[in-house]
């Protein structure tokens, strides 16, 4: 395959990049795990942080200073509804 | 200059729960994934972000499954298209698709983008100042004097700059697909 110099300038310019709020969710993706194993274990092991959490998630997280995100909000309540 | 690590090392590494492979995988492949959801399938933007998130996350959850860690790029495209493809089938356009146009997956657009992964893969294989001007001004839009402030360089010398990491950049391409070796 040949490249010509305004092919390769067209093609470098058919990827800009993701918004950087996008790249840092995803590169910060298993800290946020981590943290999101730690909340769930905590429920299984702290019934009433289990309670809490059944209530209203977001405020008993935000009562212990996690901020999860709302795709991780919504895995909590999978996981506390499997656990 | 080192190299940068193949795909197959980056997700060895990954897998043996390597953070910065992780965020280095992500930031080699967002612009694909973006790419894919933004103009191949022409998503809003709140969509393509749900999209975006959704497929690092599998990435994340899967990458013990994957066969063969070089197929990570092709299987990160396959992934991408079928998450944008039932984005659509769920949301607002699914009467578009259901008038006939569900069989217009934008082909020609995955294998451009997918061209412009591997030039942007040979980028990433040249020197830091030649990734940077090249980048800058093709692919984020920027004006000489933004680069010029950015590299502390006269922003009279970017024009001939960019016009030597070019043909460096074409070298490097043409070497690869006559099975050269690359710079």
């Amino acid at each position: 395959m040949t490249y010509d110099e305004e092919r390769i300038a067209a093609l470098i310019a058919a990827l800009p990049p993701a918004p950087e709020a996008w790249l840092k969710a995803a590169q910060e993706l298993p800290a946020a795990r981590r943290s999101l194993d730690h909340i769930v274990a905590r429920a299984e092991a702290d019934i009433e942080f289990r309670k809490a959490l059944i209530a209203d998630l977001e405020a008993a997280l935000a009562a212990e200073g996690y901020e999860p995100a709302e795709r991780e909000l919504e895995e909590i309540r999978r996981r506390l509804q499997q656990s | 200059m080192q190299a940068p690590p193949s795909d197959s090392e980056l997700v060895a590494r990954c897998r043996a729960g390597d953070e910065d492979a992780w965020r280095e995988l992500v930031e080699r492949f967002s612009r694909y994934v973006y790419g894919i959801a933004m103009q191949a399938f022409r998503l809003s933007e709140a969509d393509a972000e749900d999209i975006f998130q959704e497929c690092f996350a599998r990435v994340y959850e899967n990458l013990d499954r994957l066969r063969d860690d070089a197929a990570v790029r092709p299987w990160i495209a396959q992934l991408t298209r079928r998450l944008c493809i039932d984005r659509i089938r769920a949301g607002s356009r699914e009467q578009l698709l259901e008038e006939g146009d569900e069989q217009a997956e934008p082909d020609a657009t995955l294998v451009r983008l997918d061209e412009a992964l591997s030039v942007h893969e040979a980028l990433a294989g040249l020197s830091g100042d030649c990734r940077e001007v090249l980048d800058r001004f093709f692919a984020r839009d920027e004006s000489y004097r933004t680069i010029g402030d950015a590299l502390q360089l006269p922003a009279g010398t970017i024009a001939s700059r960019i016009s030597r990491c070019l043909a460096k950049l074409r070298e490097v391409l043409e070497g690869k697909n006559s099975g050269g070796s690359a710079v």
